[in-house]
């Protein structure tokens, strides 16, 4: 550990204070490096002492089958990786065309306010998986022409209905976190309400919440595996072939694995946003 | 520039009625000071003229058009009147030079090559030349404060408001931003200023208003208001702020 004196330090060394809190440091470092420890190994020992641990080992935790898998999970995962990267602009998109129709002031739009109203409500109400099969499958049933009929289509617009509705909520709360002095002195300028709302209101609150936004596309990143249910065989839906096929679930675990390997890094930016976001408030 | 008349504007929030019937003159070119305790209605006054607020009762003429009728479109009227706030109201995300731009931008549709020289020129005219690409956190209150009123200034108001502009600022810079208002009074703008400055009220009012409780008490030239006020009301406030 580097103990930083600062340019003005009166005497050479660290001083009393900084060698107390080193003392202080090393001793939770000492504590917290045992208890892991003790832990780990704790599980190490004991759970393969469990009655049903070699069969949960040879299904779920078999190294053969992960290696032979994993190429084609992987492969699979690319489609994942492609809904993704096409909802989340249009999840984008839509939560802000909702939350702009919830902050219309003029009467005649109030129908589109009253819209933006029932719609957050129904899509926040209903689980996601309901929508992924009321839309996936419902409007194929429609008996529309290829393409049109696709899954990857109607999955996509169920995901896209879903989280634009969480998305807007955020995005309003985020405009309604903008001061009313900030309107005041736009509207003061003699600018329109788009005005106002565009150049004013909609970038400070855009800024404000994009670590929410963050965390809402780490769950998206997650949830696009629900659209295995209506046909795409994404990475979820091959690891389920490879299961019935190897009568083996540790296909399972590999796509587990995949999937942590992109949400942890991600959930580790967002807190690094969120955390830098405070500080710039403070 | 134009001039402003009020007749007998009055204002609630709820049961609390701010402004309880006031009329004032401000004649083209003139400086009135409105004074008063917080919460006597000045800043709700001014509010009310920039139509951030609508009035109850009354009428407000600018240039003797009545520019509180209901039903008439605030935002051109707005643009013909100036307003700084206390608390500045910068656009955080935006440097000076953007704040100031703005307005001119989307309102008359100039592009920013056109308002650079004209906006530069105000920027210098402030003592802000070397402040126009900070953001308003790199700048001192003093410095948001006279962005704010370079920004007001863009648009060519005919009339300005200036809401108790030097309050939130270090004494230290209080001496700035009143320059600020006396080289705008030499410009020969029309100004209505709520503030607790009774130096520069004394100094560069052509008339001050007593407001207390949502009514002007008094009103008349600074000499005589600070010298010889004839209300006991008055009498007491200037007897605590001239202490």
């Amino acid at each position: 550990m580097v103990l930083d004196q600062g340019p003005g330090a009166a005497t050479p060394g660290p001083t009393r204070r900084q060698l107390h809190e080193a003392r202080l440091r090393r001793r939770s470092l000492t504590i917290a490096t045992l208890s892991t420890v003790g832990v780990v190994l704790a599980i190490y020992l004991l759970v393969p002492l469990a009655p049903g641990w070699e069969r949960v080992q040879r299904s779920f935790f078999n190294g053969e089958i992960l290696v032979e898998t994993f190429p084609t999970l992987l492969r699979a995962f690319t489609i994942d990786v492609m809904i993704f990267l096409w909802c989340a602009p249009a999840i984008a998109i839509w939560a802000l065309v909702i939350a702009l129709c919830r902050d219309v002031r003029n009467p005649a739009l109030y129908p589109l306010k009253l819209f933006a109203i029932a719609y957050t409500d129904v899509f926040r109400g209903v689980p996601v998986i309901l929508v992924v099969y009321l839309i996936g499958f419902g409007v194929p049933g429609l008996g529309l022409p290829r393409p049109w009929n696709s899954p990857y289509i109607w999955g996509s617009v169920a995901l896209v209905l879903t989280y634009s509705a969480y998305v807007a909520e955020i995005y309003r709360s985020g405009i309604e976190s903008i001061h009313p002095s900030q309107r005041a002195a736009a509207e003061s300028l003699g600018l329109s309400q788009w005005h106002v709302m565009r150049d004013v209101i909609l970038p400070q609150a855009l800024r404000r919440v994009v670590p929410a936004n963050m965390n809402m596309l780490i769950a998206l990143q997650k949830d696009v595996a629900l659209l295995s249910f209506i046909g795409p065989v994404e990475i979820f839906r091959q690891a389920g072939v490879f299961k019935s096929l190897l009568a083996n679930f540790t296909p399972y675990v590999g796509a587990a694995i995949i999937f942590l390997a992109v949400t942890i890094p991600a959930t580790r930016y967002a807190d690094r946003l969120i955390a830098r976001q405070a500080r710039a408030r403070s | 520039m134009a001039k402003l008349e009020l007749r007998g504007v009055e204002k609630s929030f709820g049961a609390n009625r701010v402004c309880r019937g006031i009329d004032l003159d401000v004649g083209e070119g003139e400086l009135v000071c409105l004074i008063g305790a917080s919460g006597s209605g000045k800043s709700t006054l001014l509010r009310c003229i920039n139509l951030l607020e609508p009035i109850d009762e009354g009428e407000i003429f600018l240039d003797g058009v009545d520019i509180a009728e209901p039903g008439l479109d605030p935002e051109p009227i707005r643009r013909r009147i100036g307003i700084v706030f206390q608390a500045y109201n910068l656009f955080p995300h935006m440097t000076a030079e953007e704040n100031v731009m703005l307005a001119p931008r989307r309102v008359h549709g100039h592009s920013r090559e056109e308002l650079r020289p004209r906006v530069t020129a105000l920027f210098e005219r402030f003592g802000l030349a070397d402040r126009m690409g900070h953001y308003p956190d790199q700048l001192s209150g003093g410095q948001q404060q006279r962005v704010a009123v370079v920004r007001a200034l863009a648009m060519r108001p005919e009339v300005m408001l200036l809401d108790e502009v030097t309050s939130a600022l270090d004494p230290m810079l209080v001496g700035e931003v009143l320059d600020a208002l006396k080289a705008l009074k030499a410009d020969g703008m029309t100004m209505v200023v709520a503030t607790h400055e009774m130096s520069f009220a004394r100094e560069a009012a052509d008339k001050v208003c007593f407001l207390s409780d949502g009514l002007i008490v008094e009103e008349g030239p600074p000499e005589t208001l600070f010298t010889d006020p004839k209300e006991s009301e008055t009498r007491s406030f200037l007897a605590r702020s001239l202490k």
